[in-house]
């Protein structure tokens, strides 16, 4: 009873200034629209960067590097055990690069309940033959299936279908750049050297388009069937494992684990692309900071109208109180009113909000460097919104509760006696 | 002692800013149930700082306040809040009606914030008393349609509206020209005689006075008839 009566008073003051009230409540409406908009836009456009790199690079990566052997014959002779010895005659074995019992190691790793999927990869250095000349490039041999599902290769074959990579034998997917160099079309064939001297000729099914252009000019894609025959190895013949983790921020521990226990170098992707990280909570942090002061100066109007208000309503105010009002009551009546305010504004903002982001997704973004974007990046997350909302209601509440803290400190004596 | 609707005993008030000046000095009388008593005094005498502490409005004062029983010593802000809600009903030199408010909707407010009578029920008594009042035909028009006497009628109005133990008044009729002055003192009258209620006004109008029960006049923070 005595609240809905509150209410209804907070009511009338409010709509006896209802001029007033409109343009503190846009103030509101501002300032959320602008806070929904720059946060859903600053963090559509990180989305989109870091997936350049994020949804493309495997959480960890196993793989063999190329190391000249830690013990040299010499080193293991007892006589020369105090001696600087320069002698290095093993020199690094090609066939290190393979994943040894790779076919366990993936079986393994595809029971662990931490990871969301595997897919083995093969890199082939190769040279293209074009004419005369030869351009070097790198054959990635993938599970098509599995690299799609994991890493959306899909998004980046800009021309062809990728599926054909697996049900084409001897096929292969060029990237954009080396694919211009090389002037050939799809459905032409090409013909490639591997470093040791095997040639084979390749149907190309499809260009493919990273973003990074220096990747583009060199690398290309092959089914695992193609690059194993392409290097003469066996099917068991695997260079990389790619492992997707369920949650990317435990890669570091995971990689750590898993390179011990298999013998093998492990890369997170934290580690291999931390500044894309830096960069993300940057603008984050900005987008945020930009909202919250215009939700800030929102307040400051809000509190200045109050006050406005307060000075105008001294006297019934004052016959509130003497008529049996506390001093609470005068309180809450008028952070009634900055609530509501807070409220109506903040839940028009969030709308315009909406719209606003709508809109800049429709606008036209097109660029070389990201072939799946058409227009403007939008990140639509709710927490978003919620921020909005919560900010919106906790900065009028606090722009309300100074002023109806003077209201209700008002005597009722001075007021009615001053007359 | 249950006939004792308001009792003062040695009230004394001073203010400090900027030198102490005593000004009320150890005022002590009752009022009984149904008495019509009007309080006179030059300007400055104290009976208006008086009153606003007999309200329960002014908590800065010595000596002991007691309405309807209750002793108002140490009550706590909101508490008294209540007590003026329930007990006490004010009219005042100026009407104080809210604008926002229609004249109906400005006498339930008092009620309305008791909150012992259903919407309904006091929307029905705000009738009644306005009826008393003979404005019953103004009761959804905005305060500010009215003449000042009418004005003065609602504030009487809402006043009643919680069927308050003592009416209290400061300079009620102060703002009225002389035919709605006697417009307010017969309502004033008829109050005390028909519904016998108590009345403690304030006023410098010694005519208003004379007809009253009884007179208390004061002079320099005291108490010299009574």
């Amino acid at each position: 009873m005595n609240l809905k009566l509150l209410t209804s008073i907070s009511k009338s003051l409010l709509l006896a200034r209802w001029k007033q009230t409109l343009v503190a409540a846009i103030g509101v409406t501002f300032s959320i629209t602008m806070f929904i908009t720059l946060l859903s836009f600053m963090s559509g456009l990180n989305d989109l960067l870091d997936g350049l790199i994020v949804n493309r690079t495997p959480h960890v990566r196993l793989y063999n590097e190329i190391q000249p052997s830690k013990k040299q014959p010499i080193d293991l002779n007892s006589e020369y055990k105090n001696h600087y010895n320069f002698v290095s005659s093993v020199k690094p074995k090609n066939e290190l690069l393979q994943i040894q019992n790779s076919g366990a190691i993936m079986q393994m790793l595809k029971h662990d309940e931490r990871v969301l999927g595997v897919a083995p990869k093969i890199t082939a250095q190769v040279f293209y033959n074009v004419g005369n000349i030869d351009l070097t490039g790198v054959i990635n041999g993938i599970d098509v299936e599995a690299e799609n599902r994991l890493f959306l290769f899909k998004d980046y074959v800009t021309a062809g279908n990728y599926i054909d990579l697996k049900n084409t034998p001897n096929s292969i997917i060029l990237g954009k750049g080396a694919a211009e160099k090389m002037l050939a079309n799809i459905g032409d064939v090409i013909q490639v050297t591997t470093t040791k001297g095997e040639r084979l000729q390749l149907k190309v099914v499809g260009y493919f388009q990273s973003g990074l252009q220096d990747i583009d000019k060199v690398q290309s894609y092959a089914s695992m069937a193609t690059t194993q025959k392409l290097l003469g190895e066996s099917n068991a013949y695997v260079t990389d494992i790619q492992i997707k983790l369920k949650d990317i921020l435990t890669a570091p521990k995971v990689a750590k684990e898993l390179g011990k226990l298999f013998d093998l170098e492990a890369i997170d992707i934290q580690t291999a692309n931390s500044q894309f990280e830096t960069g993300s909570s940057v603008r984050s942090l900005i987008s945020y900071a930009v909202g919250i002061t215009l939700l800030i100066v929102a307040g400051f109007g809000i509190y200045n109208i109050l006050n406005m208000m307060i000075y105008e309503k001294m006297d019934s105010i004052a016959i509130l109180k003497a008529t049996g009002f506390s001093g609470k009551d005068v309180q809450k009546i008028f952070i009634g009113i900055a609530l509501t305010i807070g409220l109506f504004g903040g839940m028009l903002g969030l709308l315009f909000g909406f719209g606003l982001s709508q809109l800049i997704d429709q606008i036209p973004f097109n660029t070389a460097a990201l072939p799946t974007v058409k227009t403007y990046p939008i990140n639509y997350n709710p927490k978003f919104y919620l921020i909005g909302t919560i900010f919106s209601i906790v900065t009028t509440y606090f722009a309300g509760y100074f002023p109806s803290r003077k209201a209700s400190k008002i005597d009722p004596v001075v007021i009615i006696r001053g007359k | 002692m249950s006939n004792i609707i308001l009792s003062a005993k040695n009230i004394s008030k001073s203010f400090h800013d900027p030198v102490t000046v005593q000004i009320l000095k150890e005022v002590t009388f009752t009022i009984n149930k149904g008495e019509f008593v009007s309080v006179i005094g030059k300007s400055g005498c104290g009976k208006s700082t008086l009153l606003y502490i007999l309200s329960t409005m002014d908590t800065d004062y010595e000596g002991e306040l007691q309405i309807d029983g209750m002793m108002m010593a140490n009550k706590k802000e909101a508490e008294l809040a209540v007590v003026r809600n329930e007990k006490i009903g004010f009219v005042f030199q100026f009407h104080y009606l809210l604008n926002e408010f229609t004249v109906l909707r400005n006498v339930m407010l008092p009620g309305l914030k008791l909150g012992k009578y259903p919407f309904k029920e006091i929307e029905h008594r705000a009738y009644e008393k306005l009826k008393i009042l003979g404005i019953e035909k103004e009761a959804l028009k905005p305060p500010n349609q009215l003449s000042g006497g009418q004005k003065q009628r609602v504030a009487i109005a809402r006043a009643l509206i919680n069927d308050p133990v003592i009416i209290m008044g400061d300079e009620p009729t102060g703002n009225l020209d002389k035919k709605n002055s006697e417009i307010v003192f017969d309502i004033f009258q008829e109050l005390s005689k028909e519904f016998k209620q108590t009345l403690l006004i304030v006023t410098h109008d010694n005519e208003f006075a004379e007809r009253t029960n009884r007179i208390i006049e004061m002079e320099d923070g005291r108490i010299i008839r009574m």
